[in-house]
């Protein structure tokens, strides 16, 4: 049984313009699934939508978003945000824009278990030490002690990993975590938040454009083009044979150093322009 | 001799460490280049790698003279530039360019994109500047109209081919690109490599990429520099490298980048 489940979401700007268009994609407890497109596709607004942190100018006109079974859309607002705060969490693209530059680290881990879950401050406290220690941070005292800026972009990203984990939410977003980080340190934040993924359970939802990333991180994927769903797919077959033109080309453009002559091919015109149509023809059904 | 563009000797750089800095008196300083000795040729695309704090990007802005080395000689073209005054560079910054890792910061937003192009060539004197405008644009595959753009209404891969075009268009012997696609997705990550291959064909150029991704430097460059904590840790052509790394750090760096084939497993 899904955790999450999205059955044709539908995202449009104010003038009508649509950003998602009937997106339908599961995630099981445990498993990790991909979202992946390029800039612009919509990956980053599905997690939004679900965590109910829509931009102002966009607006959710159409879908059902089942969370553990119960349909966020059909709640009143503050139930809705008492549900998500509860089940759900997200580990931000950037860790220095994500963590306040003023505070200390430790408060803000406890202050999600302190203001919205009512722990004591002690209790969250050891709560906040405890995951610290399980993201694999040396010296967990001196750290909740520390601001953003004196620790590194991984530490940071740490950080937010043990502060997504702390209420123990079912189902974690990652919008792109990776991203601002060199390589090294990437591996070591990919396996970090595979292990805690499994060791929790939780349902991941991991937005990238890093198709690399995907097959280190995931089971299952769903690409989208200009919001809409491409492919939807497990990981080994997704490799082994992409079955949409799109999908292929995406994966011939990714770099892979074994494969220099192979890789890192633009994706072709021919291509857009089948897509674009694809996506103008199913606005035309969309629209009947 | 005629053959090398750059020709470094035990370059050192360092940076005050203001965190340790005593309430009165001078900070201590932080080695960042800890004594790189090698040469560039003309004509070659030299990859510098390593991962963050390894000193690339600073090793690439002491190349272009943006910044000021502790000790050690750089001669490009034969000239001695590590100590040259700001007013003698001049006529030579014509020569090194730069693009930069994240286009929108390194695009003034108040200026359309003819104006960010020509600007460089004013300062340094050309003339026919719409004609130049126009034919760099060309180069990178931008149509003339963008002229009268504004760089919030380009996409990223747009921005970063601005970038280029502004670096290309004073006809410089050597460009620096500091991770100039890590922003960018990958199809506009493909768009762009392809470009840069094309152009460091057609104008002759000398590129050094600064990045911390090998993949993305197996494709364009023909030799590679890794660095690690300020230090070479090894420079090999790309095919060695990747072939036969000699050094432990080379293999970290390579091991962890993902490649997209679900076999591949990390420990």
């Amino acid at each position: 049984m899904s955790y999450l489940s999205i059955q044709d979401l539908t995202v449009r700007l104010r003038n009508g313009l649509p950003l998602l268009r009937k997106v339908s994609l599961d995630v099981k407890s445990g498993e990790v699934r991909a979202l992946v497109g390029e800039s612009g596709a919509g990956k980053s607004m599905i997690g939004k939508a679900v965590l109910g942190i829509l931009p102002r100018a966009a607006r959710l006109t159409g879908g059902t978003i089942l969370l553990d079974g119960e349909d966020l859309l059909a709640l009143p607002p503050k139930a809705r945000r008492q549900r998500i705060g509860a089940k759900a969490a997200l580990i931000p693209q950037d860790p220095l824009t994500a963590l306040n530059p003023s505070r200390r680290i430790g408060p803000q881990i406890t202050d999600r278990l302190v203001d919205i879950l009512g722990w004591k401050r002690p209790e969250a406290e050891a709560r906040a030490f405890e995951l610290l220690e399980e993201v694999h941070i040396q010296s967990p005292r001196r750290v909740m002690k520390s601001y953003p800026h004196e620790l590194s972009g991984g530490m940071r990203q740490r950080v937010l990993i043990a502060s997504a984990f702390a209420a123990e939410p079912k189902l974690i977003i990652a919008d792109e975590p990776t991203t601002a980080l060199d390589v090294t340190v990437q591996k070591q934040i990919l396996k970090l938040i595979r292990e805690m993924q499994e060791r929790h359970q939780t349902a991941l939802l991991f937005v990238t454009h890093d198709l690399g990333v995907v097959s280190k991180i995931s089971q299952s994927l769903t690409v989208l083009y200009a919001g809409k769903v491409i492919e939807d797919t497990g990981v080994r077959a997704f490799f082994d044979a992409p079955q949409h033109a799109y999908s292929k080309a995406l994966l011939a453009a990714t770099p892979k150093y074994t494969d220099p002559d192979g890789s890192l091919m633009p994706v072709p015109d021919n291509i857009i322009a089948a897509v674009e149509r694809e996506v103008a023809a199913f606005d035309a059904q969309m629209n009947e | 001799m005629s053959d090398l563009i750059y020709q470094l000797k035990d370059l050192k750089v360092s940076f005050p460490d203001l965190s340790q800095k005593p309430l009165l008196g001078t900070a201590p300083r932080t080695q960042v280049l800890k004594g790189l000795t090698f040469d560039v040729a003309k004509g070659d695309v030299l990859g510098i790698v390593g991962g963050s704090g390894s000193g690339k990007s600073t090793l690439g802005r002491t190349m272009i003279r943006l910044l000021e080395p502790e000790s050690g000689s750089i001669l490009f073209e034969g000239s001695e530039i590590a100590h040259m005054n700001e007013d003698d560079l001049r006529p030579l910054r014509k020569k090194f360019q730069m693009v930069f890792q994240d286009p929108m910061s390194s695009l003034n937003p108040r200026r359309q994109v003819g104006g960010i192009i020509a600007g460089p060539m004013r300062l340094q004197g050309f003339d026919n500047l719409s004609a130049r405008v126009n034919e760099a644009l060309e180069m990178v595959g931008l149509p003339k109209t963008f002229t009268n753009r504004y760089p919030h209404e380009l996409s990223g891969g747009q921005r970063q081919r601005v970038g280029i075009a502004r670096a290309i268009a004073l006809r410089p012997d050597f460009i620096l690109a500091d991770e100039i696609v890590s922003g960018l997705d990958v199809s506009s990550q493909a768009q762009v490599l392809n470009l840069l291959e094309q152009l460091v064909r057609d104008l002759g150029l000398t590129l050094a990429f600064v990045s911390h991704d090998l993949s993305v430097i197996r494709r364009l460059c023909s030799r590679i520099l890794v660095l690690h904590q300020g230090e070479i840790v090894e420079n090999a052509l790309t095919a060695n490298l990747f072939s036969n790394p000699q050094a432990d750090y080379t293999r970290t760096l390579l091991d962890a980048i993902p490649l997209p084939d679900p076999n591949q497993v990390w420990e």
